[in-house]
């Protein structure tokens, strides 16, 4: 009997469909005889006792503040150094600082750093880029908070890669270590940050510390897990080779492992500067400088226009640093012999720099940019007349739209979920895991599951979850048609990768707006943001594996007869599978990363509860809960679809 | 070929550099005047909510204890409960608008005594439900809580599952919605838009667009002097009647906005403290400044100044 059934379950795809397609067959028929049983709800007031324990844990910590020796000398000293580290960086750059009405290093110096350091690492393409952006955030009228974004910035990817380094090496080569500060870097990333963001000013104090600190929880995961990526992935033979010579421990590390390594140490450079620029709009809530506060403070009057102004300039930022450092991670092998040939251009550079930095030190033109440029009024009264335009011609359209897709999908997906009884959708979820992930996959998810019912947020979840996998969904679709388009086209992919860009940078806030205006306060509006936010990733990564597939095989098919339709349908996705099941995990991540969001447009549910957590007091608890709930639907769709493409690969 | 470019341009730009170094321009610190005005004032840290209103208040505070005590002000943008979390830590001196919240109150002035009232600002705060003015035209008996069962098809909406809608907005704000569609036996759902935004956005557009909507809203705000949305009467308030958050079937009680400060900046009791203590106005002259920073797009400095040298009578109290 039991080779019989482990002969089932490791027989090809077909058997896999069959069997997961009869366990949803038996759900619906069980839904229509239970729905409405033990689903496990609780109104938008109601707390459980783990609500009011987390609430009353808060309350003593904050009332033993100025007592605990905890605080005062742990807490305390971490928040006197990075204060200390970050009103340094930005009295360089940001600030007034040393007696003087501005900082050290007017706009010229600033421009001129950058563009020799993009030269240097990047090259002259990337170099001109980088001017090109800086002074165009200068003329948008922006300068003082792009700097302070930047100041923000900076202090946290530093601090991130001062510990993120060491502890991704560690975590390449110690397996149990791995084991340890996976789970630890799941929790940094899929955390809400509204959750913790009012306790950070508790321990951190109101000011650069508690800013800096959010930013790098958010910010240091891809750093720690590139760099132990990087370091697993070098063969095996280099390092018997390097071994076998008689280096020690320390030497294969510093002259075989990191150099072998560089690249991809790199690409986690890049990912955590770019996670670390998302989280400008959500650091201004606790008063960080920057950026952040004008899109913030623009949304409270529905100024449209003028927080699009500060969010292109977050996305312009954005990409200048991505392109720098992205060109640090892959061209190593041509910035080589870019920079050997540039040497003395680049000696000669420096003696500029230097000469632009004197100037900006010393003159006011040079060290505050002139602001009657204009152009970010031109810019923000664009954006206003056309979305102005929008709401009045196309709300119809678009609200009809809304209507038909909450009927056709959200709706009938969210009764499923949130009516069927808790137990008989933690059955489903585990028996579907079984047989797309196997044995390891069930398990993970019955913890899930488990700790999901504890958090006393079962209903919540599965709406949260409903609205999820349609925002998926969405996301797979687009992903598949504009993906193949670019993995197809060269200059599709020119044309579109710089909106991905955007998609991926621009803060949420800034769209909200005009996404309310199109379909009102709603579960589709959260969906729709939550599309623009994962999308790109999707897109990104299906165009990368189209790409990949063998041009060979490719010519072949289109030799023998294939039409366009069968070659992408027969030959391009089948051979990406790879690619296409890993756009959905990622898809997936990114959609619940926008949870929260949705809960201020109207998604309700855990997001709601979340923000709640952060402005109420007597909610904290709650929306700690929530936090912990959008954790576990993180992990738990992370693992099944990890252990699925596993399995499928 | 690339290396000689290269080489020519950092020439030129060093050339350049050199020839503007000569001819100059402003030095940087020559013409500032920046020295600290003196006075005995010294720190002063305004905690600023996220709403137009207060920005207001803490605008016209900010502008007069920086120019007549000579104060060095700092405006702290946060929300209600990290603000008042501030007291504790020395990082927040004032609240210069605070609605109601009892709990806020008990936690921070009973338990952990690190704030005190400071009394009114002299404006007067009203929570409830609202309509867009042309619904209220078309419909005048909407107006009434009684007949709002009649017209809940025309505020059904994909969210409120076939029955009318009740929007609510941020979930900062004290709300008792649910249980007032419960106890006043309303055939409505309330839906959480999730913030302020939403809810401005939404009667914004109702309005412009000629749709039914209703819910809750707040005045003082500056989207009434811009669309002036129209109050559904409630069953009238009586005191007590909110005792019970389940039973609530009232409206909601006017509010005195009143003012918070830190316990440790009310006893050290400064200039900058008797200007919060003595700093009063009315909801028009806080509806005006609103309006300049909102709709005017004027800078809250600026508003704040206009106001002032308009206002001098006012400001002399707050100052004697």
């Amino acid at each position: 009997m039991a080779t019989v059934s482990v002969s089932r379950f490791s027989m090809p795809k077909p058997g896999r469909g069959v069997l997961a397609g009869a366990i949803v067959v038996a759900w619906l028929v069980l839904w229509l005889l239970l729905r409405g049983l033990q689903t496990l709800s609780l109104g938008a007031a109601d707390l459980t006792a783990l609500h009011r324990g987390l609430n009353d844990l808060n309350d003593a910590i904050g009332a033993s503040r100025n007592s605990n020796p905890v605080f005062l000398y742990f807490f305390n000293e971490i928040r006197l150094a990075v204060d200390e580290f970050a009103t340094f960086v930005s009295s360089l750059i940001a600030e007034p600082a040393f007696g003087r009405p501005v900082p050290l290093l007017g706009w010229l110096g600033v421009v001129a750093v950058l563009t020799w350091i993009a030269a240097a690492v990047a090259g002259v393409r990337v170099a001109l880029l980088a001017a090109a952006g800086f002074v165009f955030l200068g003329l948008q009228g922006l300068w003082q908070e792009s700097m302070d974004t930047l100041a923000l910035t900076v202090t946290a990817v530093l601090i991130a890669l001062l510990f993120g380094i060491p502890l991704g090496i560690w975590a390449g080569l110690s397996d149990r270590f791995n084991r340890l500060i996976t789970p630890v870097l799941d929790f940094m990333q899929t955390m809400p940050t509204f959750v913790y963001l009012a306790p950070l000013t508790l321990f951190f104090l109101i000011g650069p510390a508690s800013a800096a600190i959010a930013t790098l929880i958010y910010a240091a995961p891809p750093a720690i897990r590139l760099t132990a990526h990087g370091i697993r992935s070098v063969p095996p033979d280099t390092v018997e080779a390097g071994e076998s010579l008689g280096s020690t421990r320390t030497q294969t590390l510093t002259k075989v492992l990191l150099p072998t390594a560089k690249r991809t140490i790199a690409l986690g450079i890049n990912q955590t500067v770019m996670a670390a620029l998302s989280m400008v709009t959500i650091a201004a809530l606790i008063d960080a400088p920057g950026l952040g506060k004008t899109v913030v403070k623009a949304l409270q009057t529905l100024d449209v226009g003028t927080a699009f102004n500060a969010g292109l300039a977050i996305v312009v930022m954005a990409i200048v640093l991505d392109r720098i450092t992205t060109a640090a991670s892959t061209g190593s092998r041509r910035q080589g012999r870019l920079s050997r040939l540039c040497r003395p251009a680049l000696a000669a550079g420096a003696v500029a720099v230097v000469a632009c930095g004197y100037l900006s030190f010393t003159y006011v033109w040079a060290a505050e940019f002139p602001d009657d440029a204009g152009i970010g009024d031109t810019i923000a009264k664009a954006v206003a007349d056309a979305t102005d335009w929008v709401q009045a011609n196309l709300a119809s359209v678009t609200g009809a739209i809304k209507d038909a897709v909450t009927l056709v999908l959200i709706d009938p997906l969210q009764a499923l979920l949130v009516q069927s009884p808790w137990w008989l959708m933690a059955a489903v979820i585990v028996a579907l895991s079984l047989v797309l992930g196997g044995i390891r996959s069930a398990l993970v998810s019955a913890a899930c599951l488990g700790l999901l019912v504890a958090t006393g947020l079962w209903q919540d979840s599965m709406t949260t979850l409903a609205s999820t996998l349609v925002a998926t969904v969405i996301v797979m679709l687009l992903g598949i048609g504009i993906g193949v388009w670019m993995g197809r086209s060269a200059r599709a992919d020119r044309i579109i990768r710089p909106l991905l860009d955007a998609g991926q940078t621009m803060p949420a806030f800034v769209y909200l707006v005009p996404f309310l205006a199109l379909f009102a306060a709603t579960r589709f509006t959260a969906i729709a943001a939550a599309i623009v936010y994962a999308a790109p990733a999707a897109i990104k990564i299906v165009a990368d594996g189209v790409r990949g597939v063998s041009p060979t095989t490719v010519e072949a098919a289109v030799s023998a007869g294939s039409s366009t339709w069968q070659t992408i349908t027969k030959v391009q996705l089948p051979m990406a599978r790879r690619a296409l099941t890993l756009a959905t995990n990622q898809g997936l991540i990114y959609v619940l990363s926008m949870v929260v969001v949705g809960g201020l447009v109207g998604a309700g549910a855990l997001g709601y509860d979340v923000v709640a957590g952060f402005s109420q007091g007597s909610l904290y608890g709650k929306g700690l809960g929530a936090g912990l709930a959008i954790v576990l639907l993180g992990v738990l769709l992370d693992r099944i679809t990890q252990a699925a493409a596993k399995r499928s690969a | 070929v690339a290396r000689s470019k290269w080489l020519g341009g950092a020439a030129i730009a060093v050339a350049a550099a050199l020839v503007l170094s000569a001819c100059g321009g402003a030095k940087v610190g020559e013409s500032s005047s920046s020295g600290s005005s003196g006075g005995a004032c010294g720190d002063f840290n305004i905690a600023v909510n996220p709403w137009v209103g207060y920005e207001a208040n803490a605008a016209v505070v900010a502008y007069v204890a920086e120019k007549d005590l000579g104060c060095h002000v700092t405006e702290k943008d946060l929300k209600e409960e990290v603000s008042w979390q501030g007291f504790g830590t020395g990082e927040v001196d004032v609240v210069l608008e605070n609605w109601g919240h009892d709990d806020l109150k008990q936690k921070y002035m009973q338990d952990q005594k690190t704030a005190v009232e400071v009394g009114s600002t002299g404006v007067k705060g009203q929570i409830g439900w609202y309509v867009p003015p042309w619904l209220a035209q078309q419909y005048p008996d909407i107006t009434d809580w009684h007949n709002l069962n009649k017209y809940a098809d025309l505020f059904k909406t994909s969210e409120s599952g076939g029955k009318g809608q009740l929007l609510d907005g941020d979930p900062s704000f004290v709300t008792n919605d649910e249980a007032l569609v419960k106890n006043l036996n309303l055939n409505y759902k309330v839906v959480y838009g999730g913030s302020e935004t939403a809810l401005i956005q939404a009667f914004k557009q109702a309005e412009q667009q000629k749709t039914p909507l209703i819910g809750y809203f707040y005045s003082p705000q500056w989207l009434l002097s811009e669309v002036p949305l129209v109050k559904v009467k409630l069953p009238p308030y009586t005191p007590g009647c909110d005792a019970n958050p389940e039973k609530i079937a009232c409206d909601y009680p006017d509010y005195d906005l009143d003012k918070i400060a830190s316990k440790k900046f009310a006893d050290a009791g400064g200039p900058a403290y008797k200007l919060v203590q003595r700093f009063q106005w009315t909801n028009a002259d806080q509806n005006l400044v609103a309006k300049w920073i909102a709709e005017d797009k004027m800078s809250p400095d600026a508003a704040a100044k206009k106001w002032v040298d308009a206002n001098q009578d006012k400001v002399k109290a707050w100052l004697s």
